[in-house]
């Protein structure tokens, strides 16, 4: 069994505008010693749902198993959750200013942290724990450096602190989220070093959560892709980087200038994120893909295991052929040949696209946005997806 | 891009050994200078006509202050701004309002750069009512054929910028930053907000604008694969000075400044193959102080390759031994081809710098 095994989340919020489906049905699981990288765009979930683990949350509604050693963090307590947070599962966040107190000094915080969990456990050697975290995450001179405000460190020294008081307990379980965003490349190379290296030395689990694909190629074990609340695709870093099967992962490897390297051009995705109070019908992203058939407006897709792949873990929630892996010239003719079987209905803008996929250039694409979606929410009570689907196509067609 | 690759081309901006200090004062009544913040301390660039010069550098490396002086939106402390051949620093009132329909600029925050309570078609506007250029229906007809040109559906031109997705107020900058036709636009991190889907979009959009406009771009970013993407030149910057500059392939392909060499060792690649083989050179510590930045070359505390002589002399930016003329470095031991620095540390340690780090296992 699996440190943490997270089964079927599903978050919800109330909100004037209606309900917000933030995730729905998310599964994955993570073990001792590995690190789980969830990648997605803003509106994805992937925040949300490592924040319902830990209970920080409130006025969610919540359904679905998080088994964290056999018991559910879901149904805890608030009691047994502030015993969790902290001593079992840590947190980093992305922004340390606003994740650490102004008012107290860095060394008092780390302290305090380790005396609301161990009672027993004097000042002085509170004390003298803390500034032996500071000392491990790398901040010079600990000992003077735990007499001063977060204010007076910079803002790689605060995320170190913020990674010391994560660490301070020795908890099993770290949860990352955007851990180096607000941060300098070097300095990132520094954190991300730094969290290597503890991760390897305390044997504990990491889970990583980040929009830069850049960070969990060097990080990551497992790779989870969200998209609108859902998995979109689950496979091992390398079988994710090099043989993706979801048109959205694709799409999110092609924007990417790093990986793109020699590409004379990016590929973006057309469109926009979509609302997660009208979500579109069938598969989540067919408003935006390039190989939208019939069944992906109208049937929601399922992870179901790639085939050909030696990575048994890998699994995608897509209508294309489950062998149709990677960014090769072999898979795009069976993906191509299955969108013209499965497009039963007369689509003549969309056959045109298909002719020319090279067409849709940036200007064009946003022109799909201006119709899909620029005005959010406000704009999408239409349950009209077909048509709208229809529309945006032909937008992209006649670049 | 597609500008001027074979060589010099024509300079549009010269920007001539400029400095911008900013005076830290104390007091309440006397206002005491204590100090200055060295922001951009002594930089010589240039901009050729049609292309593109990306500027990277840590935050505090002063790319942003340098863009506003060459925007005129500060006045520098010394040194000068040749635009056109027009020392910008000295224009009067008349000629910085003609300077101005020239340069425009696109920022960071598609949420704080543009008025909440203002509807699109006004902002985009904008440009033609501070140039009394074009009124009414002609100035309609104007706005709304930008929004066209940057992918936005005209006939929004009624809406707040509320209605719109965070790509897409980029793209309501960008027509701002059009509206006058300028002959550059200096874009200050303009997808670093974005998300990666978005991002690739308005980057795609500026390409194709540059294209079919003949513009000039200045690009600041922290992202160095975005900048490699973008760039015909990149300069790096560190504490207010430029460290190396170079073609943008020749740059990333062959770094000869320390400093250069760490960021992009740095730089995470988005291919697991890629970044395991990369060696990352890890600077340890911050980058100093630019209100008392330290002696000689500035990234002396930090360079692996630091001897006594940097800590005496500012080694100046000229091209090094085996280089092209127009890659110039600022380093008195620039870093030979095949020379590894992954597994060195700071030659010269300052003790706020050298934190101690557990060694690694392996």
């Amino acid at each position: 069994m699996s440190l943490l095994e997270v089964t079927d989340l599903r978050v919800s919020f109330s909100t004037p505008d209606g309900v917000v489906r933030a995730v729905r049905g998310v599964s994955f699981e993570v073990d001792r010693g590995r690190t789980l990288g969830i990648v997605g765009e803003s509106g994805s979930g992937k925040s949300v749902s490592t924040q319902t683990l830990m209970g920080l949350t409130p006025g969610a509604t919540v359904s679905g198993r998080a088994l964290f050693e056999g018991a559910d963090l879901l149904t805890a307590g608030e009691r047994r959750m502030r015993r969790i947070r902290g001593a079992e599962i840590g947190m980093i966040f992305q922004d340390p200013l606003s994740s650490l107190h102004p008012l107290y000094r860095v060394g008092r915080q780390i302290e305090e942290m380790i005396r609301a969990h161990e009672p027993d456990t004097g000042r002085d050697a509170a004390r003298r724990r803390a500034v032996e975290m500071l000392g491990t995450v790398g901040i010079p001179q600990p000992a003077r450096r735990a007499e001063e405000y977060p204010h007076q460190f910079s803002g790689g020294m605060r995320q170190r602190a913020m990674i010391a008081m994560a660490l301070a307990l020795n908890p099993k379980l770290i949860i990352a989220d955007e851990p180096t965003t607000a941060l300098d490349a070097t300095v990132q190379a520094q954190i991300l070093d730094l969290m290597r290296r503890l991760q390897r030395e305390y044997d504990t689990a990491l889970i990583m959560i980040t929009h830069d694909l850049g960070v969990i190629a060097d990080m990551a074990d497992d790779v989870l892709v969200m998209y609108g609340g859902k998995a979109a695709e689950k496979a091992r870093r390398r079988p994710l980087y090099y043989r993706p099967h979801h048109p959205y992962t694709k799409g999110l490897l092609q924007s990417t200038p790093s990986a793109a390297a020699g590409a004379d051009r990016l590929r973006p995705i057309p469109g926009q994120p979509p609302s997660l109070i009208d979500i579109p019908s069938g598969c989540v992203f067919h408003p935006r893909c390039e190989y939208v058939m019939d069944r992906c407006v109208t049937d929601e897709p399922v992870l179901d295991p790639v085939t050909g792949d030696d990575d048994p873990t890998h699994v995608s929630a897509c209508w294309l052929p489950l062998e149709a892996l990677g960014l090769g010239e072999d898979a795009e003719r069976l993906r191509r040949r299955a969108v013209e079987e499965g497009r039963v209905r007369a689509r003549p803008a969309a056959a045109a696209r298909g002719g020319a996929p090279e067409a849709s250039g940036a200007v064009d694409a946003t022109a799909d946005g201006g119709d899909g979606g620029d005005t959010g929410a406000a704009d999408r009570d239409g349950p009209a997806e077909g048509e709208d689907d229809g529309g945006t196509r032909g937008d992209g067609g006649a670049a | 891009m597609n500008g001027d690759a074979s060589g010099q081309g024509d300079v549009l901006v010269a920007v001539d050994d400029v400095y911008k200090h900013f005076p830290i004062k104390q007091g309440i009544v006397f206002k005491k200078e204590i100090g200055r913040v060295h922001a951009v301390d002594g930089v010589d660039l240039q901009v050729r006509r049609g292309e593109t010069l990306g500027i990277v550098g840590e935050s505090g490396c002063g790319k942003s202050t340098l863009a506003r002086c060459i925007t005129g939106l500060h006045q520098v402390t010394a040194g000068r701004i040749l635009f056109e051949g027009d020392d910008i620093t000295r224009l009067g009132r008349a000629g910085l309002k003609a300077f101005r329909r020239d340069v425009q600029m696109i920022f960071q925050d598609p949420y704080g750069s543009l008025n909440p309570r203002r509807r699109v078609g006004s902002i985009i506007g904008d440009p033609f009512a501070v140039h009394s250029i074009a009124g009414g229906a002609e100035r309609k007809r104007r706005v709304q054929e930008l929004m066209e040109l940057v992918g936005l559906n005209p006939e929004h031109y009624n809406r707040f910028p509320a209605e719109f997705s965070g790509g897409q107020r980029q793209r309501i900058g960008v027509a701002r930053a059009l509206a006058l036709k300028p002959k550059l636009i200096v874009c200050d991190e303009p997808v670093s907000a974005l998300d990666v889907s978005i991002q690739a979009q308005v980057i795609n959009l500026l390409k194709d604008l540059q294209d079919e406009l003949g513009l000039t771009y200045v690009f600041i970013a922290h992202d160095l694969s975005v900048v490699r993407y973008v760039s015909d030149r990149v300069a790096v910057m560190y504490l207010g000075k430029v460290a190396e500059a170079a073609e943008a392939e020749v740059l990333y392909g062959r770094p000869r400044h320390p400093y250069t060499a760490a960021l992009l060792s740095a730089a995470s690649i988005a291919d697991p193959d890629e970044a395991e083989r990369a060696e990352r050179i890890v600077l340890t510590g911050d980058v100093p102080s630019p209100i008392e930045p330290p002696s000689g070359c500035r990234f002396h505390p930090r360079c692996p390759k630091a001897a006594d002589r940097c800590v005496r002399e500012d080694p100046p930016l000229v091209p090094r031994e085996g280089d092209p003329p127009d890659h110039v470095t600022a380093c008195h031991f620039p870093v030979e081809p095949g020379e590894r620095l992954a597994h060195k540390h700071a030659a010269i340690a300052q003790v706020s710098t050298q934190p101690e780090l557990p060694e690694a296992e392996e």
